[in-house]
């Protein structure tokens, strides 16, 4: 994945930009009014823009949806970016794990990690805030959120007991 | 027809020639600065038809123009992006600072100015337009070019430069004595750095006091405490302007976005009668004989501006055309260089002042978007708006 350079146009906003494989510059430009803007350079003069276009947030999510971004990562980025210290994790549940078929209060993860257990996903099927009753099974993801720390207790948790 | 009846009829008058004004700056594609400046002219003592007899009230609404107009800047940059933008153009800005502001300073003093009303034409010289900078950024397609950040850390500087440059004006036009003019600057220095400091650091504390679900209260809140402020530093010498400023700069955060779509109308209604009022201060008499000065000035600092922003670009890396551009955006002065003008009204000589300013100002305000046009006329670009 190309590196995104990020840089700071004060009183205009913040500006996102990487180098395509044929030496292109494209990026956008998050306005302070919510309002995107798109550009792209040609190779041979990679100083300024020769196609800008401006986007509405709803159009930049459209387009980067079309595009095959995931606006759910980036909504959970931001939501992390939000809350300092704050992980998210997605943790599979092996079948191994002491916990297969027996439910997340058995497992104590709260008490014993301080980690919350939003939501967990079997196949296709999501099941928002699950209570402690909840029976969880080996093939299904936990999506936690806690500290970084927490989570990796967590994780050892679920593996050994 | 009574007083009052006239009265009305006569704001309405001009403020509905303003929206004319306005609406022809928006069709031909440049800024309504220069035009507010010529109807202010033409209308007021000694002009074409001088219609306007009561400016009393224009003059309050000037005054509020002038406050709108700082507390707009204040609230342009956040206190991280103050302190980054003046680590990364220290030099660039000193540099901007001495090539703009002396060919002001002497031209004054060519002319028979005194020395203080000559500084405050250095700081007329020196101020680029941020207000023209922006509009044209987002008509030429230039925010995604990469000599752009440069031209906005000098924008920055600059008006760091003018929180400094303000309160020594303010004392300068009281003709204060050099040790309480150091005592007010020095005050006024201290306090922006505590405020930014304190910003930098405590977050949003004065943007929560003043903000509340309700427009209606988050507005009277945020003009109660700007008026508040701004007439404490006058109070103390240091020029409501530089208060107004202040406030700006404390409210930062989320609440930023809030109060500027909160103070915009206000400020553009405001701002355009401060422009009208400095016109009508000015007596068109007084043009013939500073003309040519205006105007060797203007090419002067035309050209001192266009070399800060080439070589500014240069020295990251941008190409021949990026300096081009970077130094050409940066060649028009108009909404700040009037703010520092009209502080001199006090002054004496402030008359060819205030002619030379306006002068100054009109063909630069002009002259800015041409060059960054014809900067940009050198390649082909799409912008799909």
């Amino acid at each position: 994945m190309p590196r995104i350079e990020e840089s700071a146009l004060p009183g205009v906003g913040i500006r996102y930009e990487f180098n395509t494989e044929d030496g292109r510059r494209i990026g956008v430009v998050h306005h302070r009014t919510g309002r995107r803007e798109l550009f792209m350079c040609e190779p041979d003069d990679t100083d300024a823009a020769v196609v800008n276009m401006s986007l509405s947030e709803e159009e930049s999510h459209a387009l980067s949806e079309a595009l095959g971004g995931s606006t759910v990562v980036a909504n959970l980025a931001n939501l992390q970016q939000q809350v300092e210290g704050l992980a998210i994790d997605w943790l599979m549940i092996d079948e191994r794990s002491p916990y297969a078929d027996r439910t997340i209060g058995d497992a104590r993860i709260r008490t014993r990690s301080g980690v919350s257990a939003v939501a967990v996903l079997r196949g296709v099927q999501a099941f928002p805030a699950p209570g402690p009753d909840f029976a969880i099974q080996a093939g299904d993801t936990l999506v936690v959120v806690g500290t970084p720390e927490g989570i990796e207790q967590t994780q050892e948790i679920l593996r050994t007991g | 027809m009574d007083e009052s009846a006239l009265f009305l009829v006569e704001l309405g008058a001009v403020i509905l020639g303003l929206g004319v004004m306005a609406r022809l700056a928006g069709r031909l594609g440049i800024s309504p600065i220069p035009l507010y400046l010529i109807a202010g002219l033409a209308l007021g003592e000694g002009g074409l038809i001088p219609v306007i007899t009561s400016d009393d009230f224009i003059g309050f609404g000037a005054e509020l123009g002038v406050i709108f107009l700082l507390l707009m800047l204040g609230l342009e940059y956040s206190a991280r992006e103050l302190v980054q933008g003046v680590r990364s153009v220290a030099t660039a800005g000193l540099v901007d600072f001495v090539l703009n502001f002396t060919p002001g300073f002497l031209t004054g003093l060519i002319l028979g100015l005194d020395p203080v009303p000559s500084v405050f034409f250095g700081g007329v010289t020196y101020v680029s337009s941020t207000g023209i900078v922006a509009k044209l950024l987002d008509d030429l397609g230039w925010s995604g070019n990469r000599e752009t950040p440069v031209v906005l850390s000098i924008l920055v500087f600059e008006d760091l430069a003018m929180a400094v440059l303000l309160p020594i004006l303010g004392v300068l036009a009281l003709g204060a004595t050099v040790a309480s003019a150091a005592l007010t600057v020095g005050l006024a220095v201290a306090v922006i750095v505590v405020i930014i400091a304190l910003v930098a650091r405590g977050g949003d504390r004065l943007g929560s006091l003043v903000f509340h679900h309700s427009d209606e209260v988050s507005l009277l809140s945020l003009f109660g405490l700007t008026l508040l402020v701004g007439g404490l530093a006058e109070g103390v010498n240091v020029s409501a302007a530089v208060g107004a400023f202040l406030v700006g700069i404390g409210v930062s955060g989320d609440s930023v976005s809030r109060a500027r779509s909160l103070l915009t109308p206000l400020r553009d209604l405001f701002a355009a009668v401060f422009f009208v009022f400095f016109g009508l201060q000015t007596d068109p008499g007084d043009i013939p004989d500073v003309a040519l000065a205006a105007i060797t000035v203007a090419i002067i600092t035309g050209l001192t501006k266009f070399a800060v922003g080439w070589w500014a670009a240069r020295r990251v890396g941008i190409g021949r055309q990026g300096r081009l551009r970077a130094g050409s955006l940066l060649v028009a002065r108009a909404e700040f260089s009037i703010v520092i003008a009209g502080l001199a009204a006090s002054l004496a000589g402030s008359e060819r002042l205030a002619a030379l300013a306006a002068t100054y100002v009109l063909i630069m305000a002009i002259a800015g978007p041409i060059a960054a046009k014809i900067a940009d006329a050198r390649r082909p670009h799409v912008i799909l708006a």
